[in-house]
């Protein structure tokens, strides 16, 4: 029987594989907005499960916006990525270094 | 859902109308008209500020089935975040038309990012607070990589970008644990659901509470969550940078307050010791580091960083005091930092960005008002009497002391000490330091009053900041 736990434990799963994904990725930047969308699916698991688990439909509402609000910031976060593109001609995460101290 | 409803929550939707029409009217604007998109701005600051003063609730209202409240703490953070946005707007414009930045974006991302810093004060449910903490964060996105020629900007950008989503990450996964456990989202339910039940006390619920501290303190940017913070701060265009460290902290100190307090009071045993470590943490490090810093922006970064352990100090304590003095201490806080990138903005020109320490060396013969005023404001982020930054230093002080943590006050004032080192250097290089540089500062006489206003304030308050101290004690004490 699947039960609560076995959302709970899939959905921390898929949000530290997302975390794990932004802190050892040192290539892509394309990989790291993959990955803050993993983290936003994986709350979206979160959710969906213990709404169903309590009976009440407001996580699943929830769900919605935070889906709408996931999309606002992938169109953000690429129109950032072609500015940066445009002006480096690169989009490593490790020539992104200009800023110290 | 009534009427009642609709007229509480007017200034939002005022202030959403006006942006709309701002919005259409920029299109029709050329260039060398764009002051009137800016006029347009101002008009619907003052329109909204007028609708929040004539709807202000006498006491708490809940409107919208509980998703939104108005009350005072509401009442006086919406008046303060409208008018230092609009105190933003001015200090910004004479710099943006001389780089050649004097878009609509600037004036149109800075008020949706005000309807997101209202929202946030007024929301009472976590779908709200997070509907208002997303407007607020991707129009702050979009405004650090408005300069789209700039590679640093760009880069400072995806930075915040990439952090601020993680942060959001993180908050949303502390709600929906918040939520799995207690079934609500509403802060007065979740409250009154812990409040019923003390079995829900339990560590699936402190589980997410630490992810809810985590994103607070990625939004404040407090240590150990403050990479983006100094970063941004650089990077991004100075009155944008001047746009990001005045009005969203008073959004911030919302976000805490209403979850922490309106939903998790119940709970101060479980979230002070994390709110401690982060705030003893951003104490020190942000003022350490700050002496080691050579751009001014940069320190300011730092500087800030250090005033938000001060806050969250302030809120750790937990009692009605506490809060009050951190309502005091953002208050106050954000008075001077605003002057503080005001003068930054003065100082440059075309061309050039006045974002180095020793661009302040010879300052007073330059212009010995506004070096006054900055030494002013120094002073008062120092937190020297009679100037205002001193009074909430104190008040904190005071409230940590009256909860019985003397080693944090000691703390405290030493950090204050290490901090005045930076700040007092800024004075030493405007009055003991000669310079070169023999340009005019060039500024139009509205910023100058304005500015000159701020800087006067700063000291005017600290001379009498009983009436600002029994305001904020009347709304949170």
């Amino acid at each position: 029987m699947i039960g609560l736990q076995h959302y709970l434990t899939i959905s921390a799963m898929l949000f530290v594989l997302s975390i794990a994904g932004i802190v050892i990725n040192r290539r892509n930047l394309i990989f790291m907005l993959m990955c803050i969308e993993l983290m936003l699916l994986a709350v979206n698991f979160n959710f969906i499960a213990f709404s169903r688990y309590l009976g009440d439909d407001t996580g699943q509402v929830f769900v919605f916006f935070i889906l709408t609000v996931a999309a606002a910031e992938a169109a953000i976060g690429l129109a950032i990525l072609v500015v940066l593109f445009r002006n480096r001609r690169s989009i490593n995460v490790q020539e992104l270094n200009t800023l110290k101290g | 859902m009534n009427l009642t409803d609709y007229i509480s929550a007017a200034p939002e939707m005022t202030l959403l109308g006006l942006i709309c029409v701002v919005l259409i009217a920029d299109l029709f604007v050329d260039d060398e008209h764009r002051m009137l998109t800016f006029w347009m701005t101002i008009v619907s600051l003052l329109i909204t500020m007028w609708v929040l003063l004539a709807t202000a609730p006498l006491g708490r209202i809940v409107l919208f089935d509980g998703s939104y409240v108005s009350d005072p703490l509401s009442q006086i953070l919406k008046v303060a975040a409208v008018g230092f946005v609009a105190i933003a707007f001015l200090y910004a414009r004479d710099y943006l038309r001389a780089n050649d930045l004097h878009k609509g974006e600037y004036y149109i991302l800075g008020l949706l990012g005000l309807l997101g810093m209202m929202i946030m004060i007024s929301a009472n449910s976590m779908l709200t607070m997070y509907l208002g903490l997303e407007t607020l964060a991707l129009s702050q996105y979009a405004l650090v990589a408005m300069d789209r020629k700039n590679p640093v900007a760009a880069e400072s950008a995806m930075k915040y970008f990439v952090l601020g989503a993680i942060a959001s990450g993180a908050l949303l996964y502390g709600i929906s644990w918040v939520y799995g456990v207690t079934g609500e989202l509403k802060f007065d339910e979740i409250a009154l659901a812990i409040a019923s039940d003390p079995s829900l006390n339990s560590l699936p619920l402190w589980f997410g509470i630490a992810f809810l501290i985590v994103g607070i303190a990625f939004k404040f940017g407090a240590v150990p969550f403050h990479m983006w913070l100094p970063d941004v701060y650089e990077g991004a265009r100075t009155p944008v940078t001047l746009y990001i460290a005045s009005a969203p902290k008073f959004a911030a100190l919302a976000l805490t307050l209403r979850i922490l307090v309106d939903g998790l009071g119940d709970l101060h045993d479980v979230w002070s010791d994390m709110i401690m470590v982060v705030a003893v943490l951003s104490l020190l490090v942000g003022n350490i580091i700050a002496i080691a810093q050579s751009n001014i922006k940069r320190m300011l970064g730092y500087s800030t960083i250090a005033h938000i352990g001060f806050i969250l100090i302030a809120v750790f304590c937990g009692t009605g005091k506490g809060y009050a003095a951190a309502l005091f201490y953002t208050l106050t806080y954000v008075l001077a930092v605003a002057g503080a990138f005001g003068i930054v903005i003065l100082l440059s020109r075309r061309g050039y960005e006045a974002e180095n320490l020793s661009d302040f060396k010879g300052l007073n013969a330059r212009s010995p008002w506004f070096a006054l005023m900055m030494m002013f404001i120094m002073l008062s982020l120092t937190g020297i009497p009679p100037f205002i930054g001193f009074f909430g230093k104190l008040n904190v002080i005071d409230a940590v002391l009256s909860s019985g943590f003397t080693g944090l006050a000691i703390l405290m004032v030493l950090a204050s000490v290490v901090g005045a080192f930076y700040y007092l250097r800024v004075i030493w290089y405007m009055y003991f330091e000669g310079t070169d540089e023999r340009a005019v500062l060039q500024a139009s006489a509205d910023t100058r009053l304005v500015l000159s206003l701020n800087g006067v304030a700063v000291l005017a308050l600290g001379i009498v900041p009983g009436w600002l101290w029994a305001l904020c004690t009347a709304i949170l004490g």
